[in-house]
């Protein structure tokens, strides 16, 4: 048993990915609290590179062309060996496409207590967040050793950037077999707009009533020089293509004013959109989480403010 | 295929969620449920596959208010048999209903089986993986797309940014659907109604539940905002010339 914390990075296409640096900022907390170190674990090939920043006491890095691209199989069986060696006070994993795959399956394996969707740590408690973003749940770490998917929003990322730490190659078991292999990657189709680079956002999420009512929307973001982007739901039902998806498995943007209409705020959604310098919310629901990361809010029907917009745009342009 | 789903009652989030007078759980006296979305979409994908490559769907479900229509719902959309597990679910966190569900779905042997990526109001999370792990099977989730040829699936994992990564995976195995790959179907009530009378639902009792792995909460409460978002009050006409010139102030007009 040690009091250290490990932090499983996550990098994508030679890109460290921000909740990587989240969660190293998350460890610092928690290991100040338990008087151990932070351990940033890396897998990959040739990927030591990505490390340089890490805010971490040390980095073990596990290099093999079988680790080049993320497998949940392989990662398993990595970070079995990993946490078997360590057996840390927590193991830190992101709430992501990546960790999500392999949390639930090292509990299982190495019978451990998880812990989901943390956002930040209060002492030795975790804090999490629930029920899209409308419930904190609070309690203690649990076990000799936890394991933790972190969620952003609970720490900034610059503070799990820092000095270059020293790096330890560790050998990797072996890893035939594996029932789970990548074939290859399909880049996401470049959309009529790039929703990252716009300055003024429409964004619409389930509050809109109606397929044919995207007509009004696109209306209403012409006048404004800006696009339509919108939340999952809508991507979903096909109404919208996945290049105007904002959120966690969309695009994260920031433009001048994003401008959310019948969007609750989940955190899949909300943490994309952080960057804006404006974010105004229109929802019914005046307890909707968008009012928690919103600059203005309206509680009203979108469709009555919309039209009341529309009009006091046009009149402002004939002013102007 | 023999392809299982398991399904998931979770509290509507568009209703007033409130926490009970004891401080650590939601209270669940007004609460409504509905089937977990990613679940829908597991279900439709479940049936998609079935219609494509033949097979037999089983959805599965701990008893929860609510939960026959859910289940009924599916029988209508093309699942072939509804299992509800009874008994004490109280104390039903991820790892117990993990470890429930493998034991009434391995003595099946099962093919495939489809849970939802996730489901919003557990702590301890990942009942995919932990599924998969006690029945041996590989898991990989955030799946968008699903074929399946030769005992092999094919899927498409989703990453941030639209990335998509495909994916081989040896079957049986348990796959966590984000989406899937047509918008789950509609379906009449009057058909629900039909399959509440021809569909029947098999009862399995739960026995004892082990929730070893999970997490204890000592409070819960609402999040406080840093900077709750000003409120714009008054009629439409008076807030949309308060938005715009808000715009004006901040250069976007
Ligand atoms: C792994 C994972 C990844 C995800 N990735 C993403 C992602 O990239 N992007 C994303 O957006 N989501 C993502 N989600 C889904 C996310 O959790 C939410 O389900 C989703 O963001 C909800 O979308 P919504 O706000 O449009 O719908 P809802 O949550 O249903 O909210 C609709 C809102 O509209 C309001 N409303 C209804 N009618 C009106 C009206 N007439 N006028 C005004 N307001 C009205 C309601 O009060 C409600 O707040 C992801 C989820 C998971 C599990
Ligand atoms: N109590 C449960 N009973 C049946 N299935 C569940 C249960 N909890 C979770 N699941 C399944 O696992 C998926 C992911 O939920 P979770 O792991 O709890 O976030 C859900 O979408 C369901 O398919």
């Amino acid at each position: 048993m040690s009091e250290n914390i490990l932090v499983i990075t996550e990098h994508l296409q030679g890109r460290v990915l921000d909740i990587t640096y989240v969660m190293l900022a998350g460890a610092r907390r928690l290991a100040e609290q338990t008087g151990g170190k932070v351990i940033a674990v890396l897998l990959g090939y040739k990927a030591q590179s990505l490390a340089g920043d890490f805010n971490a006491e040390a980095v073990h890095s596990y290099d093999r062309p079988s680790l080049e691209h993320f497998s949940p199989d392989a990662c398993l069986r990595v970070l079995e060996a990993e946490i078997n060696d360590e057996q840390p006070r927590a193991v830190l994993l992101g709430h992501t496409t990546l960790g999500m795959d392999v949390a639930g399956g090292l509990s299982a394996r190495l019978n451990l207590p998880l812990v989901s969707q943390v956002q930040r740590f209060d002492g030795s408690n975790f804090v999490c967040q629930i029920c899209g973003g409308k419930i904190m749940a609070e309690g203690p770490l649990p076990g000799e050793t936890a394991l933790v998917t972190m969620v952003p929003g609970g720490y900034r990322p610059e503070d799990g950037r820092g000095q270059t730490p020293p790096i330890l190659e560790k050998q990797a078991p072996g890893l035939e077999g594996m029932r789970v292999r990548l074939s290859h990657f399909i880049e996401p189709e470049a959309g009529d707009v790039d929703i990252a680079k716009e300055s003024v956002l429409v964004s619409v999420g389930r509050g809109l009533q109606n397929q044919n009512d995207l007509e009004t929307i696109e209306r209403l973001a012409k006048d404004l020089r800006g696009a339509v982007s919108a939340s999952r739901p809508l991507v979903d039902k096909g109404w919208l293509p996945t290049s105007r998806l904002v959120g966690k498995s969309g695009k994260a943007v920031k433009p001048k004013m994003y401008l959310a209409l019948g969007i609750s705020g989940a955190p899949e959604h909300s943490e994309a959109i952080t960057g804006s310098d404006l974010i105004i919310a229109v929802n019914t629901d005046p307890n909707a989480p968008i009012f928690n990361v919103a600059k203005y809010g309206v509680v009203m029907d979108m469709y009555e403010l919309i039209e009341s917009l529309s009009n006091a745009l046009e009149q402002e342009a004939h002013a102007a | 295929m023999n392809i299982f789903v398991p399904i998931k009652m979770v509290p509507d989030l568009v209703e007033e969620l409130s926490i009970d007078p004891g401080g650590a759980a939601l209270d669940t006296a007004w609460m409504r449920l509905i089937l977990n979305e990613f679940d829908d979409h597991a279900i439709e994908q479940a049936i998609l596959l079935k219609e494509r490559v033949g097979g037999q769907v089983t959805v599965i479900a701990p008893d929860a208010p609510d939960v026959d229509d859910a289940l009924f719902t599916a029988a209508a959309k093309g699942a072939d048999r509804l299992v509800k597990l009874t008994g004490e679910t109280g104390s039903l966190n991820s790892h117990a209903a993990a470890r429930a569900l493998a034991a009434v779905i391995q003595a099946e042997i099962p093919d495939l089986i489809l849970t939802g990526v996730q489901a919003h109001n557990d702590l301890d999370g990942q009942v995919g993986p932990l599924l998969a792990e006690s029945l041996s099977m590989p898991y990989i989730g955030y799946v968008s797309a699903v074929k399946i040829e030769n005992r092999m699936a094919t899927v498409k994992k989703e990453y941030p940014g639209g990335l998509l990564g495909e994916f081989m995976v040896e079957l049986p195995a348990v796959l966590g659907i984000q989406a899937s790959d047509e918008p789950p179907r509609y379906v009449a009530f009057s058909k629900v109604r039909q399959a509440m009378q021809t569909a029947r639902i098999e009862e399995r009792d739960l026995g004892a539940l082990d929730p070893s792995g999970g997490a204890t909460v000592s409070r819960m409460f609402q999040p406080e905002a840093a900077e709750r978002a000003r409120m714009l009050e008054g009629d439409a006409g008076e807030v949309a010339a308060r938005l715009v010139e808000i715009m004006q102030e901040s250069g976007v007009l």
